[in-house]
Formats: structure tokens, C-alpha cells, sequence
């Protein structure tokens, strides 16, 4: 975990309107000291790109609830190294347990389930920013 | 210094040939504050003072992000590249913040515009520091105009936003009678005013208090020490209505500030402030130091047995300071 305050972009992608989860997870990464800025609903992948260019985030929380994961999940890492740009990509949301290993291979530095706890969903943040850090 | 604030420079120097990525990784050292920021801040100052500086205040859900959308959108479609620099409260108790300010922004925003969130965060006078130094930064990579956005509660927020060239004060129906609208504070710095969410209940009775306040301040002989009167525009951020009235108001202020050469006054006024920010943050980092250091120690322990008193205690711990 870095010394320095950590800023998350959290975003749901294309065309899914269940921000329930997404709402929940800033709510908790606030409570965890992490400023979280919030874009919400219908964002593009270069809509998110541009938003961690100018928030220089230190990672990007997907929320995903539509199915649209290995479609979208894949896309938004390439867009990101397409950038050129080494933010780590979480997402969260329904991942059937088989599509996991699939999103880790394309570039997506870990999946959260709906089972996942305030903490667990705390330290997945926070390792995925140091393996960065530390990369 | 070694090599940070090397590459400080180098993104200085991409940030103003317009490389977004280091602009934006700039903004994180000057929220960070320290010598890092001090090295960008002193960079950008040399550069700075061109850009026309908005300020957008007003109580919690007044619709200040939703009517700064409208904004960028219709100064983006005029050709300006503008920066918005959009400031929302840190949780007192964990330093966290959520930073929403940009939902109501994107879809609105021109690709040559750029948002940044910045959260008020705890350490004291960060904020008064930092705002300044990212104007600087905005001014000398070519954006104009820079809108900063900030909820009109704490002092520091006001000051921000009071600081700004232009100070646009966004209220909404129901906020209260005559008499707050006669109290001191937010309302006083207003250059303009918007009374947001018009379709509401009450927006004629809010246009009228603000009219009744302008009016005695001419009686009261303010309005002639000023030399102007804010105009009160009615707006629906929502649907759009209104948002061409507060940018022709944006303008037009902006001549008056050049033809009467209040602007010189403002700038000069902001500088003087961020100096003043600045001493005052040096000396409250000294007195830090001091209180835990042996002189301190033993003024405090003379304060606690009731020998001297406070006041006493910090003269002569500021004249011992002062001599040395």
C-alpha cells in the first residue's frame, strides 16, 4: 500500500444500468480513505481513458452486470494500452466463476463477485495499485 | 533537487506543448503538496496570468456541476479550450472522498477541455495552496477560460471561489428570506448570480430577495464603492434554460473588469493572497516544529501550571523565533 493518497475511477461501461453495486463499492472505498471519482452510467472505453488521463488515477473499477464482461472487460484494457497507459483494471459485478481466468489472460488485474466483502474488495484495490507500484 | 523534480520539468514542459497525461500527473504533485509542487507552482507562475478565471459557487445540490456542463459545452462549441477544475469535500473522519462532479460534466465536455476532481483533503490551508498553483498550471498550458467549482460552505471554499476573476453564486428557490440573503458572506462575493431550477416554487420570491439585497446595498452607498451591480439571471440547468444569459454575463464582466482595470486589482489581490497563504502555512509548519522542540516544551509546561498564559506563551515563543 503507497504513502500517498490513492484516486480510483469507477465507471460502468456501454449500455448496463445497474449501479446499485457500483454505488455501494465508492461508498466503501471512500470509508477506506481512497478518493474515488465517480463517472457512472453509458461511459465509452475512450471516455474512461480520457477521465484517468486527466484524474491520473491510480486504478479503474469496472461494474458489470449485463453479461457484457469478456466482450467489454477485454476491450477496455486494450483501449488502456493502447494509451499507453498502465492503470490497473478491476472488475466487479456477475462473473461466472469460468469467465475469470479468461478476463486475468486479456489484462484485467482482478475480478470481484457479489459475494465479496468491504475488506476483500479494499486489499483487491490496494494490491492491484502496488503490484503496479512495484512493477 | 535530484531526479524528480528533474522530470517535473520535463512534464512541465509536455503538459504546456498540450500532452494531457503529464498535465494530469502534475495536478497530482501539486495536490500533494511539498517541494515537488513548490518547483511546478513556480514554473507555471512564470508563465501564467493570461487565462480568465471563473469561480462557481453555491450551497450543496444548488446544480452548480450540472450548470458548469452547460457551460463547457457552449464555450467549447465557441472554440475555447477550457479547463475545469471541479473541488468536492474529503471525509473528515478517513480522508476518503467521493468526487461526482464529473456525471454531470462528460457528455457535455469538448474533447479540448479538461476536467480534473480534486477533493478538499484535511491538511490545513492544502486546498488554498493547491487551487491557486493548478489555475497557474491550467493558465500556462493554454486553457482559457478555467472554471473552478466549489460548494459554497467553509471559509476556505468561499475564499477560492471570492478569488476567482469572475464569481458566479448559485442559489435556488427556497433558501431562505430578505434577511439571509442580507447576511454577510457567500452572497457578497457574487459577481453574478444565478437562481438555478427557475421551474420551481419560489423562484420569483429567491430573484426578488437578491434584488431587494442589490437594491440596499445603493442605498447603503456599497453599490458605489463596487462600481457594479451583479445581474441575477433565472436558469433550468436541466433543459439548458438559462445557460446562454450566464455566459454572455461571464463576458461581459470580463470587459468591465478590463475597461475599468479592475482586473489588475483582482489579479493583484489573488497573489497577494497566495502569498499571504503561503506565510501563513510556513509559519504554521514552524510552529509545529517549535511546540514539540525543548523551548516549546517549556512554555507549555509553564502554561499548564498556570504561570503564564497562553497569549504569553506564544509572544515569547514567536520572539525567540523572530530573533533567530
Amino acid at each position: 500500500m503507497g504513502d500517498y493518497q490513492q484516486r480510483v475511477i469507477l465507471a460502468k461501461l456501454g449500455l448496463d444500468g445497474h449501479d446499485r453495486g457500483i454505488k455501494v463499492v465508492a461508498r466503501i472505498l471512500r470509508d477506506a480513505g481512497m478518493e474515488v471519482i465517480y463517472l457512472g452510467l453509458r461511459q465509452t472505453a475512450a471516455s474512461i481513458v480520457a477521465a484517468a488521463e486527466e484524474e491520473d488515477a491510480d486504478a479503474i473499477g469496472l461494474s458489470m452486470h449485463n453479461a457484457g464482461h469478456l466482450t467489454l472487460g477485454p476491450k477496455m484494457a486494450s483501449a488502456l494500452s493502447a494509451a499507453g497507459m498502465d492503470i490497473p483494471l478491476i472488475i466487479g459485478g456477475i462473473v461466472p466463476d469460468e469467465d475469470v481466468e479468461e478476463l486475468m489472460s486479456a489484462g484485467i488485474a482482478a475480478v470481484l463477485g457479489p459475494g465479496a466483502s468491504a475488506e476483500e474488495v479494499v486489499a483487491t484495490v490496494q494490491n492491484a495499485i502496488s503490484a503496479r507500484d512495484e512493477a | 533537487m535530484t531526479s524528480s523534480s528533474d522530470s517535473s520539468i520535463e512534464l512541465f514542459e509536455s503538459a504546456v506543448k498540450g500532452e494531457r497525461r503529464s498535465l494530469g500527473r502534475l495536478l497530482t504533485s501539486i495536490e500533494r503538496g511539498g517541494n515537488e509542487a513548490e518547483i511546478i507552482a513556480g514554473l507555471a507562475h512564470q508563465v501564467s496570468g493570461n487565462t480568465h478565471v471563473v469561480g462557481i459557487t453555491g450551497a450543496p445540490g444548488s446544480g452548480k456541476s450540472t450548470l458548469t456542463g452547460r457551460l463547457l459545452k457552449l464555450f467549447s462549441e465557441a472554440g475555447d479550450k477550457l479547463a475545469v477544475l471541479a473541488v468536492d469535500p474529503s471525509s473528515p473522519l478517513t480522508g476518503g472522498a467521493i468526487l461526482g462532479d464529473r456525471i454531470r460534466m462528460d457528455d457535455l465536455a469538448g474533447e479540448e477541455s479538461f476536467i480534473r476532481s480534486m477533493a478538499t483533503r484535511g491538511h490545513s490551508g492544502g486546498l488554498a495552496l493547491a487551487v491557486p498553483a493548478a489555475i497557474q498550471l491550467f493558465d500556462a498550458a493554454g486553457y482559457e477560460p478555467v472554471i473552478i467549482e466549489t460548494v459554497g460552505v467553509g471559509q476556505v471554499e468561499v475564499d477560492v471561489a471570492g478569488a476567482a476573476d469572475t464569481t458566479v453564486v448559485v442559489v435556488t428557490p427556497g433558501m431562505g428570506d430578505a434577511v439571509q440573503a442580507n447576511k454577510a458572506g457567500l452572497l457578497e462575493v457574487a459577481d453574478i448570480f444565478v437562481v438555478n431550477k427557475s421551474d420551481r416554487p419560489g423562484a420569483n420570491d429567491a430573484r426578488r430577495d437578491l434584488e431587494l439585497m442589490l437594491d440596499l446595498g445603493h442605498v447603503s452607498g456599497l453599490e458605489q464603492i463596487t462600481g457594479y451591480r451583479p445581474p441575477i439571471i433565472m436558469a433550468n440547468s436541466l433543459d439548458g434554460t438559462g445557460a446562454e444569459e450566464v455566459l454572455d454575463a461571464i463576458k461581459s464582466h470580463e470587459e468591465y473588469l478590463h475597461n475599468s482595470g479592475t482586473i489588475h486589482t483582482r489579479q493583484k489581490e489573488r497573489l497577494v493572497k497566495e502569498v499571504q497563504n503561503r506565510i501563513e502555512l510556513l509559519i504554521g509548519l514552524t510552529a509545529d516544529g517549535v511546540l514539540k522542540s525543548e523551548l516549546g516544551n517549556r512554555h507549555i509546561t509553564q502554561v499548564l501550571d498556570r504561570k503564564i498564559s497562553p497569549a504569553e506563551a506564544a509572544k515569547s515563543i514567536v520572539g525567540s523565533l523572530l530573533k533567530n
